[in-house]
C-alpha cells in the first residue's frame, strides 16, 4: 500500500529514510505513539490473567541498560585497561 | 506471578510518577470504548502473555533469527556481545557487577521458590471477586425468572377468568331466585290468610243463623204448648209406657 500508512516492520530498508520523513514528529503524535507502545507491551505481557516475572522482569532490564547507557561517561573512567 | 502483584499495584506507583507519563499512562489501563460506544461486555483476559525466554527475551526474537541461522543462532548472537562488551569494555566490570550478581541470584532464587505459591494465592484472590461477581449476576438472573414464572402464573390466571364470571352469574341468578321464591311465598301467605279469613266469616254468619233458627223455633214451640195439650201428652206418655211395659214382659 501507500508509504504513509504502513507500519515500522513492513517497511523496506531502502525506503527507510522516505517513511521517517512521512512520519509525524509533533508533541502529540510522540505521545499518542508512546501510549500505544505501551497499551501493546501492557496487554501481551502483564494484563493477563496468569502472568509470569517476564511482563515486570523485561521492564527492569530495560531500566537497568537505559541507565547504564546514561550514566557511561561517568563509568568509563573505572576501566581497567586504557587500550583494547 | 509478579505482573499479577503489579497489576494491583500499578495504579498507586504510577500516581508516584511525573504528570505527564502519569497522565498518558493511567488512562492506558485497558482500551475501552476508543471507538464508538460499546454496549457489549469487554472480550475476556488472554489466558497466559506473550512467550518470554529466560525471563528477557521475547520469543519472537528467536522465531525472527531461525530462518536464517537455526536453533543456535540467537545463543551464538548472545553469547558474542557479551564477549565483544566485555574485552572492550564497553560494559566495565566494578563493585556493581558484584551487587548485580548478588541481588540476581536472591532474586531468581525468590522468584523459583516462591513464585506458585504467591501465584495461587493472587489466583485465589482474583477468583473471590469473579465469583462475587458471577453470584450478583446469578443472583439478579434467577431473580428475573422467578418473575418469569410468576408472570407466567398471573397469564394461566386470566384463563380462568370466563370460569370466574360464570360462577358469579350464577351466583347472581340463584339469588335473585331466591328472592323472588320469597317473595311468592309471602304473597301466597297473605292471600291464603285473607280467604280463611273470608270462609271464617260465611261460618260464622251460618252457625249463628243455625243457632238463632233453633232458639226461636225452639221458643215458638215451647210457647206453643198450652197446659191442656201438656196434661193429654202426659196421660198419653203414661198409657204407651203402660203398654210398652205389657208387651216387654
Amino acid at each position: 500500500g501507500p508509504l504513509l500508512e504502513r507500519r515500522l516492520m513492513d517497511v523496506r530498508l531502502g525506503e527507510l529514510p522516505l517513511w521517517v520523513t512521512t512520519r509525524d514528529f509533533s508533541p502529540q503524535a510522540l505521545l499518542g505513539g508512546a501510549q500505544r507502545a505501551w497499551n501493546s507491551y501492557y496487554n501481551k505481557y502483564i494484563n493477563v490473567k496468569k502472568g509470569g516475572p517476564a511482563g515486570v522482569s523485561m521492564l527492569l532490564a530495560g531500566y537497568c541498560l537505559l541507565s547504564y547507557a546514561w550514566n557511561y561517561q561517568h563509568i568509563k573512567h573505572y576501566r581497567w585497561r586504557k587500550y583494547h | 506471578m509478579l505482573s499479577r502483584l503489579v497489576l494491583r499495584a500499578v495504579p498507586a506507583a504510577l500516581r508516584s510518577l511525573p504528570p505527564p507519563v502519569t497522565v498518558g499512562v493511567l488512562h492506558a489501563t485497558r482500551p475501552l470504548h476508543t471507538s464508538q460506544q460499546h454496549l457489549a461486555p469487554l472480550p475476556p483476559l488472554p489466558e497466559k502473555g506473550g512467550e518470554v525466554r529466560y525471563g528477557l527475551i521475547p520469543e519472537e526474537f528467536f522465531q525472527f533469527l531461525y530462518p536464517k541461522t537455526g536453533v543456535t543462532g540467537p545463543y551464538m548472537l548472545g553469547t558474542g556481545l557479551i564477549l565483544y562488551f566485555l574485552s572492550k569494555e564497553i560494559y566495565v566490570v566494578n563493585h556493581e557487577t558484584v551487587a548485580a550478581a548478588c541481588i540476581l541470584a536472591v532474586i531468581i532464587y525468590g522468584v523459583k521458590k516462591f513464585g506458585p505459591d504467591v501465584a495461587a494465592f493472587a489466583d485465589k484472590l482474583n477468583e473471590e471477586k469473579l465469583a462475587k461477581a458471577q453470584a450478583v449476576k446469578n443472583e439478579s438472573i434467577e431473580g428475573l425468572e422467578a418473575a418469569i414464572e410468576q408472570e407466567k402464573k398471573e397469564q394461566w390466571r386470566v384463563e380462568g377468568r370466563s370460569y370466574l364470571f360464570d360462577a358469579k352469574r350464577n351466583n347472581v341468578a340463584m339469588l335473585l331466585e331466591a328472592n323472588y321464591r320469597e317473595r311468592l311465598l309471602t304473597v301466597y301467605n297473605e292471600v291464603k290468610k285473607r280467604l280463611d279469613y273470608q270462609v271464617a266469616m260465611q261460618n260464622l254468619k251460618r252457625q249463628k243463623e243455625q243457632d238463632h233458627m233453633i232458639q226461636w223455633v225452639e221458643k215458638t214451640v215451647v210457647q206453643s204448648i198450652t197446659p191442656q195439650q201438656q196434661k193429654e201428652s202426659i196421660a198419653k206418655c203414661i198409657l204407651d209406657l203402660k203398654a210398652l211395659s205389657k208387651s216387654a214382659q
